[in-house]
Order: C-alpha cells, then sequence, then structure tokens
C-alpha cells in the first residue's frame, strides 16, 4: 500500500509541475511593469466607451490595460488595498473621503453625464412634473410605490442614499423599497418586469432602452449630476502600483483628443451624447 | 420569443463568418477549462485511486472531504483564488491575477475534487477479488493499478466530462480572477454575462449557443470514446 502511496504523491507531484508548466508561459509573456490595472465603474465598460478608449491608450503608451469593471465602491475598496493602479468612479463623496484617507492621489476631473428617474409609464406615484428630484422621491415614499435600489454600493447606489438622505427619508426596511444587490443594467431590467421605480445612469438607459417599459419621469438640476474623476491609487502607501501607468492614464484620459472622442462617443448609435467631456474644469461649476 | 430567434440567427451568423473576436473567446474557453480539467485529472485520478485503495484512520472523513468538495461553489473558489493571488496577498508574486492563467488554477480547483471523487467511487466499486487475482497473476502494483483504472474506463470518462462540464459552464470564479479582459482573459460565460449586461440579449444568447454546441462536440468526443468495444 505505502509504494501505491508513493506512486499517488508522485502523480500529484507530475501535476503540479504541469501546473506551473502551464503558468509559466503567461508570466513570460507580460512583463510587470507594462499591466496596468484599471479599476472602474460598470457604465463606463457597459456603454462601450473604455472598448474604445483603451486600444487608443494601449497603442501610444504600449501598456497593457486590465479592466476591471465593477461598481465605484468596490474600485475604491480595490485601491484601499493597493490591487488597482488607476480608478475610474463617479462617486464624488465617497471619492473625497479615499484621498482624505490617503489611500489615493491626483484626483482628475475627466467627464459627466446625469441620472434620471424612471419608473412604468403609469406612474403610480405621479412622479411626472415634478419640479425637483426630492419631490419626485418623496412621491414615491408617501405612494409606496415600488422602488429598486441598485443596494451595491455603486456611484449611482451613493447618489441614490443622497437623495433620501436629503429629502429625509430612510428607505432601508421599508416594504416598498427593495435592493437588488446588482449592475445597472439587470437592475433596470428588474425595474421594468416589477413595474418599479429606479435611478439610472442615462448612459445605461439609453443603451437598454430598446428592451425596457422604463420611460424617464424625472431629470434635469444639480442633485442628478454625475461626475467621473480619474484618480491614482497612493504609490507611497501601496509601492506595487504602477504610478508611471496611472500618470500615463490620467493624462491620457483628459487629453484634447481623448476628450474629443468621449464628446463624440454614442452620438450615432443612441442619437445623443453619453458623456461630456470637463477636463480642465471645476466640479462647481457643473450643471449651471 | 423573436429574442430567441434572433439570437440564434445571430449565433449561425457568427460562426459562418469566422467572426474573430467571438471566435478568440471560444478557443480560449475551450483551452482554459481544457487545461484545467487536464490538470484536475492528474491529481483527482491520483488521489481518488490512492484514497480508493488504501485504509487509514481518518479515511471516512476525507471522503466526506472530498465528497463535499464536489459541491463548491464556483464564487466561493474565485473568491479565495483572488485573495491568495491579490499582488500584496501570498501568492501575489506569482502576478497572475487577472490571466488566463488565474482562470485555469480557479477551474482545476473547482474540476478536482469532481475528478476526485467520481474516481474514487469507480475504483473503489471495483470487486475486490479483482485486484487480489490481478496481483495472483504476478502483476507488480503499478500494472495493477494501470489495469484497475482501465477497468473504470466507463465512469472514470464520466469523470472527465463532470469536470469539464463543471468548469466551461462556470463564470463566477472565472469573472473574478479573470477580470473579463477584452481580448485576453474573456470567456464564453463571462462575455454572456457582459453582453447580457449592456442588454445585447442577441448577442447573448448567441454565445450560449456556441456554448452549447462546443460542450456537445466535446462530449459526443468523449463518449465515442467511453462507449467504444473494449479493446481485446
Amino acid at each position: 500500500m505505502r509504494r501505491i502511496l508513493k506512486r499517488g504523491f508522485l502523480a500529484t507531484g507530475i501535476a503540479l509541475v504541469f501546473l506551473l508548466y502551464a503558468a509559466l508561459p503567461a508570466l513570460a509573456a507580460l512583463p510587470a511593469q507594462k499591466n496596468l490595472i484599471l479599476a472602474t465603474t460598470t457604465s463606463t465598460q457597459d456603454s462601450g466607451l473604455l472598448d474604445v478608449l483603451i486600444p487608443i491608450f494601449e497603442k501610444k503608451t504600449g501598456y497593457f490595460v486590465k479592466t476591471i469593471a465593477v461598481g465605484s465602491g468596490q474600485a475604491m475598496a480595490m485601491g484601499q488595498k493597493g490591487e488597482a493602479d488607476v480608478l475610474l468612479v463617479h462617486s464624488p463623496d465617497a471619492e473625497k473621503k479615499f484621498i482624505a484617507e490617503g489611500s489615493g492621489v491626483n484626483r482628475v476631473i475627466v467627464m459627466h453625464n446625469d441620472f434620471v428617474v424612471v419608473g412604468p409609464s403609469v406612474d403610480p406615484a405621479a412622479i411626472k412634473g415634478s419640479k425637483i428630484t426630492p419631490d419626485a422621491f418623496r412621491k414615491i415614499a408617501a405612494a409606496g410605490a415600488l422602488f429598486l435600489s441598485r443596494g451595491d454600493n455603486s456611484g449611482t447606489h451613493a447618489k441614490e442614499k443622497g437623495i433620501w438622505k436629503t429629502v429625509g427619508i430612510n428607505p432601508e426596511n421599508q416594504k416598498w423599497y427593495q435592493q437588488t444587490g446588482l449592475g445597472m443594467g439587470q437592475t433596470l431590467n428588474i425595474a421594468s418586469e416589477k413595474k418599479g421605480y429606479t435611478l439610472a445612469d442615462r448612459g445605461t438607459w439609453l443603451a437598454l432602452q430598446k428592451n425596457l417599459a422604463l420611460p424617464i419621469l424625472n431629470e434635469g438640476g444639480p442633485i442628478l449630476l454625475n461626475v467621473y474623476h480619474v484618480i491614482t491609487v497612493n504609490p507611497v502607501k501601496w509601492p506595487k502600483v504602477n504610478v508611471e501607468g496611472a500618470n500615463a492614464f490620467s493624462a491620457f484620459i483628459v487629453s484634447v483628443e481623448t476628450q474629443r472622442i468621449i464628446k463624440t462617443f454614442g452620438l450615432e448609435k443612441y442619437g445623443g451624447a453619453l458623456f461630456f467631456p470637463d477636463a480642465g474644469k471645476k466640479e462647481e461649476e457643473l450643471g449651471k | 420569443m423573436d429574442l430567441i430567434v434572433e439570437g440564434i440567427k445571430k449565433a449561425f451568423f457568427l460562426i459562418l463568418t469566422l467572426d474573430a473576436e467571438v471566435l478568440g473567446i471560444t478557443l480560449l474557453s475551450l483551452k482554459v477549462s481544457g487545461l484545467a480539467t487536464l490538470i484536475s485529472l492528474v491529481i483527482g485520478i491520483s488521489v481518488g485511486t490512492v484514497v480508493a485503495l488504501s485504509r487509514f484512520p481518518g479515511r471516512q472523513l476525507v471522503v466526506s472531504l472530498i465528497n463535499t468538495g464536489m459541491g463548491l461553489p464556483p464564487v466561493v473558489v474565485g473568491l479565495f483564488v483572488t485573495i491568495f493571488l491579490w499582488r500584496n496577498g501570498p501568492l501575489g508574486f506569482l502576478e497572475i491575477l487577472y490571466t488566463p492563467t488565474a482562470i485555469i488554477l480557479a477551474q482545476a480547483v473547482i474540476a478536482t475534487p469532481i475528478v476526485t471523487g467520481i474516481s474514487l467511487a469507480a475504483i473503489q466499486h471495483l470487486p475486490a477479488n479483482l485486484r487480489l487475482q490481478i496481483l495472483a497473476l504476478g502483476a507488480t502494483r503499478l500494472q495493477m493499478v494501470w489495469i484497475l483504472v482501465k477497468e473504470a474506463r466507463l465512469p472514470l470518462l464520466a469523470a472527465v466530462m463532470a469536470g469539464f462540464g463543471g468548469v466551461i459552464s462556470e463564470v463566477g470564479a472565472s469573472i473574478m480572477v479573470g477580470g473579463n479582459i477584452k481580448g485576453y482573459s474573456r470567456v464564453l460565460t463571462t462575455a454572456t454575462v457582459m453582453e447580457t449586461s449592456r442588454g445585447n440579449f442577441d448577442i447573448a444568447i448567441a454565445l450560449g449557443i456556441i456554448l452549447l454546441i462546443l460542450s456537445f462536440f466535446i462530449n459526443a468526443i468523449l463518449t465515442q470514446i467511453q462507449q467504444r468495444e473494449r479493446p481485446r
């Protein structure tokens, strides 16, 4: 029996060698500092914007960008652990905290678009015609109409929680308030199927609109502004951060040429721009 | 319904025009899951055979652990593999997070207990006297193990199919450790998830159909080997 056991270990050893062998080519093919991990919100990937921008950046600089599309909250959590090099996110309050605690440096404004409140066309809470978004939220709560929240710490979720806070309502544990814990696309589909209201970024809503029964019921106003920033993960805190790559990406995304691409992106497909370039502007100037 | 018809049309369009991106994604899926299955076979059949043929204290516990492992949730595997492979994690020096290699590793972890469990049951199911008979005929122990593995060919090929089927259809771990990077670590399942969230349901359905066709052909080939008349 011992001998059989020994052979088993031998086979396991061979298997491990196999495993390393499989791992080696991938290691050899990619010099470490050429890799750049970009942690970003799903809307930049789902809208297709990064599919246009990343190849240009890679060709220009020779970096290999690993785009990890997660919510803004998770992207910043990766940054806090030093597991990303550069972030492209849209959750301003959380971003300021991220900078203040020393997790990130060099926060630069990139672009904006806006959020919209969408819901069933019958509009059970009669929010259509509300002048400002907080009024619309108040009406939804007062009517007890179904509201679908992302519930995933994404930038959209942070914005939605901010609006609830503005109106002084705590929707948690309310019967009419449901959290999906999913991305924007899936949450929109659920809201459409369940005839509920939700807050969405305009880009994702535009992209999915053809499959949804969810018209825009409230829009406009500075509170619905959706601003994207690029942040470098603090290389002093995390020495493994590819700071040259992160700086190159920051410079690239606010460059004149890239900003022009952002401006025209989606014009043909959706009949309207998905993002508005903002390089060099101040956040306070937007939406005025 | 229209959507499904559209999806089927799209699938055939993508296959017939040999769409470069879809072809790349399909080949990567095949390569990643194939290698992961291969690794799991080497480890799984060896460990399964050893455990099946030996008696030691705590053996019941080991078997229970292996059987539990057969149901390892891929997202949990993905989570742990990610934490280990983080560049500030214990295996960070390998620098393989968000690479196809990381997906191979995670999928091998998922498939190995499946192959081990089925191999163990297959070898143990063989009549005990068979071993004595083989040894009595003067075979060495290695020859005996080889004969036993050949005898258990049918269930062992089922183990291959179960292992491969488990990993090629898996999405949770692949998206976590691979990152779904375009043209690099995007496989059929992760591409399907992304296209769904982009609202491109037709492409998502098409990718699903391609995955099913791929699985069918792999399983057809394995079944062909499995059901072949035993060579004499």
